[in-house]
């Protein structure tokens, strides 16, 4: 397991980045968006950094349940101390029974109804739909990856993968479905969780408040690469969203230097349209994420590494050891050569 | 006496509170369930099993006191005080009154806080 784990560091460093290690450190780190990100990092994924309504009465709870809770625990630490202290000379029946049944069963009781109530009345809240022509996002979990469908009110829907983009302000309705093994999709900052049940469609309304890139996560075991099962999500201004909408709407942008030209054969010759889309190419497989404007997305297999040719390499040639059990064939049969074109046709797909 | 500890050493009675409370929960789980998936849909009304929901509480509120109240006859047997832990039959007998009668407060409370649920509810999510 250890030598596997040190393989899999080893395995996504790139050759001129073998003997520094602060480097090290930090491209091994698995979850791109903390090596990629300048400032304030280490809170995308706090569910104590609430940047949405949902996440932010999910916090409200959080700390009366941490008050409520701590109110039982200090009688119970108050009963431990007292029975230690107390001489058997001074008992009194009377009075132990009254501190038993007082702290020990009605303190704790009004105390778990009152934390119960304030739940369950927050409850209705978080499982509502979103109102009716809010944007919808359909998210499939996939073994270990999201399919992502944005469907505008009017227009085709747009088929995305690994990145979900919000306006900031607006309550958006995510569909969640699955076709294979139960996934649990949970943006911290913003919402609580939601399964993804094969057979079933769930919902889980979301009303973004800040902008900013969070991370989304897996949050049920679904395999061998839940952990790797990530997603990045960015918070934008109505307008700024709407453009890059727009943009993942149109096809790929033919290559246009000979180098991404090359890449661009290679990938069809290769076999990776078979699972693959690039809209605008003959590539158009599904079992795969969305490639069509993958050199724009903020990384790569599901938010597990930095989206950067030397990664892009690495995946290509090894994606099994960047992310173990993965469903895309390693293809190291391949001249290094031409996995270095496709890695650069695929970063210039923006 | 010992004609009435022989009697009454059987543990069914304990149990009876917690399988009520069970079985309440079960029947609020399912009706909701089977009522919102087959009959009323997505963001149809509960009104009915909120009903329904309140019948089984009485119910089962009902049964949970009357386990607890023919517990609290046990405890009560002759005039021995808590704790009943003396080796004999007729404080085994009291001890298990005790017991169920303290097994019905949770679970009493238990189904109040079970049927809470349907106070916030008012539609299928
Ligand atoms: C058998 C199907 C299959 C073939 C063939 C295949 N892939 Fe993949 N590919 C996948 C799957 C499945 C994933 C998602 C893996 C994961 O993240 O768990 C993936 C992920 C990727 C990603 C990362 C996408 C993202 O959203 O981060 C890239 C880039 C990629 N493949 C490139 C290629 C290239 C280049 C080829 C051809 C040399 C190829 N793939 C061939 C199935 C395939
Ligand atoms: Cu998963």
């Amino acid at each position: 397991m250890t030598h596997h784990l040190r393989e899999l560091c080893r395995g996504i460093e790139p050759p001129s980045q073998r003997d520094s290690g602060a480097k090290r450190a930090e491209v091994a780190l698995p979850g791109s968006a903390v090596a990629l990100l300048p400032d304030g990092h280490s809170r995308i994924q706090s569910a104590l950094n609430p940047a949405g309504v949902e996440a932010a009465g999910i916090e409200n709870l959080f700390w009366w349940m941490v008050a409520g809770t701590t109110v039982v625990w200090l009688g119970v630490m108050a009963l431990t101390w007292h029975s230690v202290r107390t001489h058997p000379e001074s008992f009194n029946r009377r009075r132990e029974a009254f501190i038993i049944v007082g702290c020990g069963a009605i303190l704790p009781t009004v105390v778990l109804s009152i934390l119960l109530v304030f739940g369950l009345s927050a409850l209705p809240g978080l499982v509502a739909p979103a109102p009716s022509g809010s944007l919808k996002v359909v998210v499939s979990g996939e073994m270990w990856w999201w399919r992502v469908r944005y469907e505008p009110a009017e227009g085709q829907p747009i088929i995305l993968a690994n990145e979900i983009h919000l306006p900031v302000g607006e309550p958006v309705q995510f569909l969640l479905e699955s076709d294979n093994v139960i996934h649990s999709f949970w943006i911290p900052s913003l919402a609580g969780k939601m399964d993804l049940i094969p057979g079933r469609t769930t919902r889980l309304a979301v009303t973004p408040t800040k902008t900013g890139l969070f991370r989304g996560v897996c949050a049920e075991y679904c395999g061998t690469s839940h952990a790797l099962m990530k997603f990045d999500v960015v918070v934008e201004e109505k307008e700024e969203f709407n453009r890059w909408l727009a943009h993942q709407a149109t096809p790929a942008a033919p290559p246009d230097n000979p180098l991404a030209q090359r890449g661009e054969k290679q990938f069809l010759a290769n076999g990776c349209g078979a699972c693959h889309t690039v809209r605008g190419t003959n590539a158009a497989g599904v079992v795969g994420p969305d490639l069509t404007h993958l050199g724009s997305r903020l990384s790569i297999a599901a938010a597990s590494w930095p989206n950067d040719s030397a990664h892009l390499r690495r995946w290509i040639a090894d994606s099994d050891k960047i992310k173990p059990g993965a469903y895309m064939p390693k293809f190291d049969m391949l001249r290094s050569d031409d996995v270095n074109a496709m890695a650069v046709y695929l970063k210039g797909l923006k | 006496m010992s004609q009435t500890a022989e009697q009454h050493q059987s543990l069914w009675l304990l149990t009876a509170s917690p399988s009520i409370w069970a079985a309440h929960f079960v029947l609020c789980y399912a009706s909701a369930a089977i009522w919102c998936e087959k009959f009323a849909g997505l963001g149809g009304s509960l009104t009915a099993v909120r009903l329904a929901i309140v019948v089984y509480s009485v119910v089962a509120l009902t049964g949970i006191g009357i386990v607890g109240w023919i517990g609290c006859g046990r405890h009560r047997f002759g005039d021995a005080e808590l704790p009943h832990n003396a080796d004999t039959p007729e404080d085994r007998h009291r001890f298990l009154g005790f017991a169920t009668l303290l097994l019905s407060a949770l679970s009493g409370v238990a189904v109040l806080f079970v049927s809470l649920v349907a106070l916030f509810f008012g539609e299928c999510y």
